[in-house]
């Protein structure tokens, strides 16, 4: 476990503002509650300071996970979100796209989001900005980038794609072995 | 036997002012009996609804019309005696109603038989008349059970004859294919008998012919093995271990439990209720369980469940964590932690604050385990992968310790039937030995100084004693710094505080048993320990169980005693005790020993390991400083050593010094200042011939 390098900092933090902007800030600079990014075996935590300087005591071999899980680090170098971030992202999200009932499901199998599917979308939404999907009632699923801007979505045909899956939450059952 | 307070309301009532409608109370009874044991019962209600019209005149006629129609079905024949004596053999609540009976017919015990007889009549006359298709039924078991060929002429006897002739039994009982409906007529004669022997039992045979009959029937219809079958057996009454066996061959109750970090109770038996399925609260005891009766989608796959508001998760293990009661802000160990249903309900009661350390030794199961974790959406665990008995030396000091040991799993047959006979003697040796290292190391990790805590709770889903309160009891034998406290839950069979022969420390009582035939849970068992002290070192190395005023002093002494101050004496004198005993325990006469001289050594280094195996940390630390001072006291020697050989050295061979140097600490572990003169002039060409390995297995020993 260590905290990250420059280079590695440069790259999350790339891909976290996608979805959640300058509200990476309030990921960082949190003085009441104060949390930490660490590497364990090519896996990004972001867990609070206490937890990360008790994790100390395990040993590497021996330490599976603390805090959340970000993502991880391809052999190429790239970040990787996983959907086990979902929680710290959905939170700070700036542009959300909401699923009716009856896409909740085909999105959670793994597809795109389709305009058929959207219940709402958030106002001046631009193409290929990253988005966390919700539910009706407001449960985050999942996230992913959209395929058009908000007002190229308006005049679409109910069948054409809106967002691209990136990740979501069936995925705890679906990849359980590979995502951890 | 004890009657609640309400029955034994209802008696008096029934005795002294005899209720209108008596038959009501009657029912009651019934009821309960019915409950107790389902099949004679519910013929008997059946009876005695045909009967209904006589049981306002008739009161104790009918109350034993209705025992006859129970009692017709096994015997074939209607008797009395038996009637009478059925009353004894189904449960507490049935008894009440038989003291009743008892009281209305003044002593009945010592009543002639006359009387016997003439109300056996009575039902002869009434049963034959009324109920066909009741006799039906009885000449079919008893066609049967003559089928069967077991001479089983109950019909002739007035005690039920249960057990064959000693000698054939054994190999009619072998050629005869098990007949299921036989076997189960059986089981609850035997049951029966077994409940009230003295009256039913048939002459010249002994309680263990019939616990015997008994083991084996089961065995040959629920499949257990002998061995666990007895085992089981002898947890309960007869007619408890009855339904416990039963019980086991149901499903439990589906259970999911709300992940409060999420969501409400309310909104998720909403969300989920508009999905298809049916459900309500589990109980009162809990504020976040439903208890599932049917879906029309898997409830592993809901948006809500991947969106982690809920977990499945068996009631039974709401129970440990409910014993721990988490508080906010402290830090936590789950020693067997996967799957983690337990360790989300630990960091959901404590808001997701302080620190849960969640350990499990399968590194497969640790999937399950982190998956679970973050879909709950759980942010303060450490997931760490060691052998649980680690603990107290990776890291120590937790607030509270929950350690759901692993067993034999005798509480989950119905969710496992492979333990019926997949269990075996080994197996109540090897886990419980596990159990009672797992608990002594959970006992060290714990932090008897915390403020709000200080706790620890042990739990198996195993029913036996061996695994449970023996383990709990060596605990409290091994380490006198612990107490059993109150678990805090509401419900459950007190632990045994004595169990065939066995006496167990009097606040076993605290600890709680759960039963599936009684609570409808897996069976489950949960014990909570409050440490007031530190371990001591002695208690860790297993030298001084007893646990003496002496040692309670020395602990005390020890946590006074600012960090470094040592009495190094004081020490070797106790080094020296410990070596003594160690090589004892492997039977050699210590002062044999120590005279040798390199067994000497060999030992010294064997005794100073030993204590920072086990458990507690200040032990070790303890140690491991008296060896840095040691070993320091060794550089200085070598040092010294080095010197002086270098500058004998030094006119010889300049550039080979540094090298022999280097060498040498080496070859000079054992601190003979006396040999070094001799070997001086050889021993640097020693040390630069020998190969680089020799050399490290030489720097290795001292270790």
């Amino acid at each position: 476990m260590r905290p990250l390098t420059d280079v590695e900092t440069e790259r999350l933090f790339e891909k976290l503002a996608n979805y959640i902007g300058r509200n990476i800030t309030h990921l960082i600079d949190r003085p009441t509650d104060p949390h930490c990014f660490r590497v364990q075996k090519d896996r990004v935590y972001y867990v609070r300071e206490s937890i990360a300087r008790l994790a100390t005591s395990v040993a590497k071999a021996n330490l599976l996970s603390l805090g959340t899980c970000l993502g991880k680090f391809t052999k190429t170098g790239k970040f990787k979100l996983h959907v086990t971030a979902l929680d710290h992202i959905a939170s700070h999200a700036k542009y959300k796209v909401w699923v009716k009932p009856n896409g909740e499901m085909p999105f959670l199998y793994g597809n795109n989001v389709l305009k058929a599917h959207v219940g709402r979308i958030s106002e001046d939404t631009p193409e290929h900005q990253g988005v966390v999907i919700y539910s009706m009632n407001d449960t985050p699923l999942g996230f992913g980038v959209t395929a058009r801007s908000t007002h190229e979505v308006r005049r679409l045909d109910p069948t054409s794609i809106t967002a691209f899956r990136q990740s979501d939450v069936g995925e705890y059952l679906r990849d359980e072995d590979t995502l951890f | 036997m004890s009657l609640s307070s309400q029955e034994s309301e209802n008696l008096k009532i029934f005795l002294w002012n005899p209720p209108p409608n008596p038959s009501e109370d009657e029912k009651d009874l019934k009821g309960k009996k019915s409950a107790a044991v389902p099949p004679p019962a519910q013929k008997a209600k059946a009876k005695k609804e045909l009967f209904g019209d006589d049981s306002d005149d008739e009161i104790m006629d009918d109350e034993f019309d209705v025992e006859s129609g129970g009692e017709e079905m096994e015997d074939g024949r209607p008797s009395l005696k038996d009637d009478f004596l059925a009353g004894d053999s189904d449960s507490d609540v049935y008894d009440s109603g038989e003291e009743q009976a008892g009281h209305i017919f003044s002593e009945d015990e010592d009543e002639s038989d006359a009387e016997e007889k003439l109300t056996a009549a009575n039902i002869e006359g009434l049963s034959r008349k009324l109920d066909a298709q009741l006799a039906h039924e009885a000449a079919e078991a008893q066609a049967e059970m003559e089928e069967s060929a077991m001479q089983t002429n109950i019909a002739g006897e007035p005690k039920p004859h249960i057990l064959g002739d000693p000698d054939d039994e054994d190999d009619q009982a072998a050629l005869a294919a098990p007949d299921v409906t036989l076997l189960r007529t059986r089981i609850t004669d035997t049951v029966r008998v077994l409940e009230d022997f003295s009256n039913l039992a048939e002459e010249g045979r002994s309680r263990a012919d019939y616990t015997e009959q008994i083991l084996k029937d089961i065995c040959a219809y629920y499949g257990y093995s002998e061995f666990l079958a007895e085992k089981l057996f002898h947890l309960f009454s007869p007619s408890e271990a009855f339904s416990f066996f039963e019980a086991n061959e149901k499903e439990r109750p589906h259970v999911i439990r709300t992940n409060t970090l999420k969501t409400g109770r309310r909104e998720l038996a909403q969300a989920l209720i508009n999905r298809g399925v049916t459900l309500e609260p589990v109980g009162k005891w809990s504020k976040v369980g439903l208890q599932i009766f049917e879906s029309q989608v898997p409830l592993g796959a809901t948006p809500e469940y991947l969106a982690g508001h809920y977990i499945l998760q068996a009631a039974s293990s709401f129970l440990p964590v409910m014993a721990l009661a988490p508080q906010e802000n402290e830090r936590i160990l789950d020693m067997a932690a996967a799957p983690g249903g337990k360790t989300t309900y630990i960091s959901a009661l404590m808001k997701n604050t302080g620190c849960v350390f969640a350990n499990d030794a399968n590194r497969a199961r640790t999937k399950g385990l982190i998956g679970n974790i973050h879909r709950l959406g759980v942010k303060n665990t450490i997931v760490c992968n060691y052998d649980a008995k680690e603990f107290p030396k990776v890291i120590g000091g937790f607030d509270r310790v929950l350690l759901d040991a692993p067993c034999s799993g005798t509480g989950v047959i119905s969710k496992d039937p492979s333990v019926k006979t997949n269990k075996n003697a080994k197996d109540f040796m090897l886990l419980p030995h596990l159990q009672k290292q797992l608990l002594l190391c959970a006992i060290d990790s714990v932090d008897h100084a915390s403020s709000t805590g200080g706790y620890l709770v042990y739990s198996t889903c195993s029913v036996t004693v061996e695994e449970n309160e023996s383990v709990v009891e060596y605990a409290l034998r091994k380490r006198p710094n612990v107490k059993l406290v109150e678990t805090g839950l509401t419900f459950g069979r007190e632990g045994f505080t004595s169990y065939r022969g066995k006496t167990f420390n009097e606040k076993m009582k605290w600890t709680r048993r759960f039963y599936p035939h009684m609570y409808n849970v897996d069976g489950f068992f949960v014990a909570k320990f409050k440490k007031i002290g530190p371990t001591k070192a002695a208690a860790t190395n297993g030298v001084k169980a007893g646990g003496t005023p002496e040692d309670e002093e020395i602990g005390v002494d020890n946590d006074d005693v600012p960090f470094g101050g040592f009495d190094d004496e004081a020490d070797k004198e106790l080094m020296e005790k410990a070596v003594k005993k160690h090589l004892r325990k492997k039977g050699i006469n210590p002062k044999v020993a120590v005279a040798h001289g390199k067994a000497g050594g060999k030992v010294d280094g064997k005794a100073e390991e030993a204590p920072t195996t086990t458990e507690e940390p200040k032990a070790a630390k303890e140690e491991s400083t008296g060896k840095k001072e040691k070993a320091l006291e060794k550089k200085k020697e070598k040092i010294l050593g080095k010197k002086e050989k270098q500058e004998e050295r030094a006119p010889k061979k300049k550039e080979g010094a540094p090298k022999k140097s280097y060498n040498k600490p080496s070859s000079e572990t054992k601190p003979e200042p006396a040999k070094k003169a001799n070997g001086e002039s050889k021993k640097p060409e020693n040390g630069t011939a020998t190969s680089p390995s020799s050399t490290s297995s030489k720097k290795a020993q001292p270790k």
